[in-house]
């Protein structure tokens, strides 16, 4: 019965109490909740933290959930808000610059394999204003711009136009490197 | 222009790595934990003290956000195009490193699936607006559509993940009461010589806060400092020098001093020191006054070792690793470039990092050499054995093998404080807290042979009181250090260490008989009158064992009323003071910060690295802070 129930039918049995609801669910999104969470922080340290952060606070978080929307894409907002809220703790204590350098330090020494590859994505990424980054993560995830604008609290038109900025970016981007 | 998102997406997908097992395993065993916890307490997520207020402000609080992170990523985007410039292929057509078809093939399979779900999604803008409103505390107004646009990311910060800004947790106990010395006239403790409650204090104070009560612990306070106590003569490796004298708080009571003063031996014939450098490089250690003040510190330190010394780098973040080999203290250039090459990420596998540090300590041991693990955290333990009774087993267990612990604690805002103390009380070391550049040349450079060299472990000291003269004495401090009266003569139980040189100080305040300070009054139904004719105030009793022993020796000495007075007693008092002051204790009378600097300043003395000085300027900051 497991299997087949939604994962808004699950999200709403645990909200209520069922523990083996709970694990069930948190097992089946806890791939997608990592995922999100590297694409919206940019190294994996950051990624197991903030789902470290989500995993702790979820049981708590889950009574505010009544099932009016899906339950992903309540569980993207969830994280994606927890993922501001550490960004802004990080940057109240230091400059957002020392992290962003020496995360990219840290990274190229231990792996320096890929990268050349996650260089690229850093740089593209990290082109972007946060929004801009958030909603990149989003929607190149295949989350549609409304769910987007959902998850984000912005509205529809928002992210349309955050996503034309993001490609023009690129474009930038693309040029600086023909130049190279 | 497609192409350029495609890339993007494809390479996201690409670098997006997959969960780490074990780490996942972790984290869902927390979320059913506090899950199961939940059960039976829904309470609201409480909201942080920080949350902007709505209104126009909402806007311009998301404007500065908004500018600070702007300005760090143009900074950082030179940077990472600087090493840009490295990687770009040299027939320069192609920007993205070829996929391998495994990823590709994992890609499509979740896009499938994520187009399933939106397959699946009720109308969206129903869907947004219940979001809206679901994710407003019921306290806030829903906002409008149109401001949701405005206040944006801004608004959602109802929804907090982290309950507190500060995760901090300290060590500390209530207060030692008031005893009545016919009904317990046997006071026994375990001498301390950590320091890092002083640095707690002065990092809080100098952030323009009083420092949390549970923080100050005074007998650190009053061990801070060093002290113009008489040096050891004779056999004993250390001298207990005991003084009475007037309370400065108190005309009715007196407090008795009793001073520890541990010998400097020979610095030329020390024997040869093996440090493991155990490293805390997890993600919350990555801010300045962290990891790049922790490699400075241990800069400092290295140019106090000499050549035929070895130092071990262990590292532990998500997992522990050796980062440098048993390396001559000699071959500094070695040294120096695996610390600078440290880097901060990942979460805190505290245990396997004192596991490989202690394994590394043993290796490296030889007859005669003193082997210490130096563990330098943020205090941030959540990968393992982290509650702090389960890490004291271990580190018990461990300081068998002679290895001593020294933890120097970093940072503000995660600081174990609990566990740090639990690690440095078991593992035979002292725990300091460094908070700037000067602190780590005070515990790392003037005094690393008192940090480094044991001169005697396992101190304890008894004191009783004789009823006849005493009716109620008073420890101040020492709350987290009591022991159990018969643990005095138990060499198996624990104890602090003295290092080489330092100097450790306890203060009892007593009341004596007939002093109209007295507190409790005389029983009615029961003798309490002692039958002692004996004038003395009491009995010190000290147990210490040489470093390695296992068996203690005793010193005894009388304390009595005509004992001579005691050189730089005053500053000692002052500080014990000002501690009392910043706990809220409440033996203090009417005095005040006021009498405290009058105290600190005229007791002042020498004070040639500035230490006295500074404590003075923090009491004036704590006295104007708690107006």
């Amino acid at each position: 019965m497991r299997v087949n129930s939604s994962e808004t039918d699950l999200a709403l049995a645990a909200a209520g109490g069922d523990t083996a609801a709970f694990s069930t669910l948190l097992e089946r999104c806890y791939d997608s909740m990592f995922g999100l969470s590297f694409r919206l922080t940019g190294s994996r340290a950051d990624a197991e933290d903030l789902t470290q952060d989500v995993c702790a606070a979820l049981p708590a978080k889950l009574g505010q959930f009544n099932g009016n929307a899906r339950f992903t894409t309540w569980l993207y907002r969830v994280v994606v808000n927890a993922a501001h809220d550490r960004r802004r703790r990080i940057a109240t204590q230091t400059r957002a610059a020392t992290g962003w350098g020496d995360w990219e330090i840290a990274r190229r020494a231990e792996n320096a394999e890929t990268a050349a590859q996650v260089d690229w994505l850093t740089q593209a990424m990290g082109a972007l204003s946060d929004d801009l980054r958030d909603t990149m993560a989003l929607v190149l995830d295949d989350v549609t711009h409304r769910d987007a604008a959902t998850i984000l609290g912005v509205s529809e038109g928002t992210i349309s136009w955050r996503v034309s900025e993001a490609k023009k970016h690129l474009r930038a981007l693309r040029q600086d490197e023909d130049q190279l | 222009m497609n192409d350029d998102l495609d890339d993007l997406k494809s390479a996201l997908h690409a670098a997006t790595p997959a969960p780490d097992a074990a780490k996942k395993a972790a984290h869902l065993a927390l979320a059913r934990k506090n899950f199961a916890d939940h059960q039976g307490s829904r309470d609201e997520a409480r909201l942080m003290s920080d949350r902007p207020s709505r209104g126009f402000l909402t806007g311009v609080t998301k404007m500065l956000n908004a500018l600070t992170s702007r300005g760090g990523l143009t900074a950082t985007t030179a940077l990472v195009a600087v090493a840009f410039v490295a990687f770009v292929p040299m027939n320069g057509t192609s920007i993205l490193p070829p996929w391998s078809d495994a990823k590709q093939e994992q890609r499509v399979r979740s896009t499938v699936e994520m187009d399933d779900q939106v397959a699946r999604a009720p109308e969206p803008e129903l869907l947004a607006e219940q979001a809206l409103r679901k994710s407003a505390p019921l306290t806030l107004a829903a906002p409008a559509p149109s401001s949701a646009v405005v206040g944006g990311i801004a608004g959602m910060r109802d929804m907090q993940v982290q309950e507190e800004p500060s995760t901090e947790s300290y060590a500390n106990a209530d207060q030692n009461p008031l005893h009545v010395t016919v009904e317990s006239p046997v006071s026994t403790f375990s001498i301390d010589v950590d320091t890092a409650s002083y640095a707690i204090v002065r990092n809080s104070l100098m952030n323009g806060q009083l420092p949390p009560s549970d923080a100050v612990r005074v007998e650190e306070m009053v061990n801070y400092f060093p002290y113009a106590y008489p040096e050891p003569t004779g056999d004993l490796p250390f001298q207990p020098t005991v003084s009475v004298s007037q309370t400065p708080w108190n005309p009715d009571t007196q407090l008795v001093h009793i001073a520890v003063q541990g010998e400097m031996p020979e610095l030329d014939v020390r024997p040869p020191l093996n440090l493991v450098f155990l490293i805390d490089t997890s993600g919350s250690m990555n801010q300045p006054n962290k990891l790049p003040l922790l490699k400075q510190s241990f800069r400092l330190m290295l140019s106090q070792l000499r050549p035929e010394d070895q130092v071990a780098i262990v590292t532990y973040a998500g997992s522990a690793g050796q980062v440098l080999e048993p390396t001559a203290a000699s071959d500094r250039a070695t040294i120096l470039a695996a610390l600078d090459q440290l880097g901060a990420g990942g979460s805190t596998a505290g245990q396997a990092g004192l596991q490989q540090a202690y394994a590394v300590a043993a290796k490296m041991a030889e007859d005669g050499d003193v082997s210490r693990v130096i563990l330098a955290t943020d205090g941030d333990f959540n990968v393992g054995l982290s509650d702090p009774e389960a890490l004291t087993d271990y580190i018990a267990e461990q300081r068998e093998s002679g290895t001593y612990l020294s933890v120097l604690g970093f940072g503000r805002g995660n600081l174990d404080d609990t566990t740090m103390q639990a690690l440095a009380q078991n593992g035979n070391g002292q725990a300091s807290y460094i908070d700037t550049l000067s602190e780590a040349q005070k515990v790392l450079v003037d005094q690393l042979t008192g940090a480094l060299f044991p001169i005697a472990d396992d101190v304890k000291i008894q004191v009783e009181f004789n009823p006849a003269t005493v009716a109620e004495y008073r420890l101040i401090g020492y709350e987290t250090r009591a022991l159990e009266r018969t643990d005095f003569n138990n060499d198996a139980v624990d104890a602090g260490d003295i290092g080489a040189g330092i100097a450790a100080t306890a203060l009892y305040e007593i009341t004596p008989v007939g002093s109209p300070a007295q507190l409790s009054d005389p029983l009615r139904y029961q003798t309490t009158e002692a039958d002692g004719t004996s004038d003395e105030l009491g009995f010190l009793r000290l147990r210490y064992k040489a470093p390695g022993a296992d068996e203690s020796q005793l010193i005894e000495t009388a304390i009595t009323r005509d004992l001579p007075e005691q050189a730089d007693t005053g500053f000692a008092m002052a500080i014990a003071g000002f501690g009392q002051l910043l706990r809220g204790d409440d033996y203090l009378g009417d005095w005040n910060y006021d009498d405290a600097i009058a105290l600190a300043d005229a007791s002042k003395g020498d004070d040639p690295y500035g230490y006295r000085a500074e404590a003075i300027r923090l009491m004036r900051l704590a006295q104007s802070l708690s107006n």
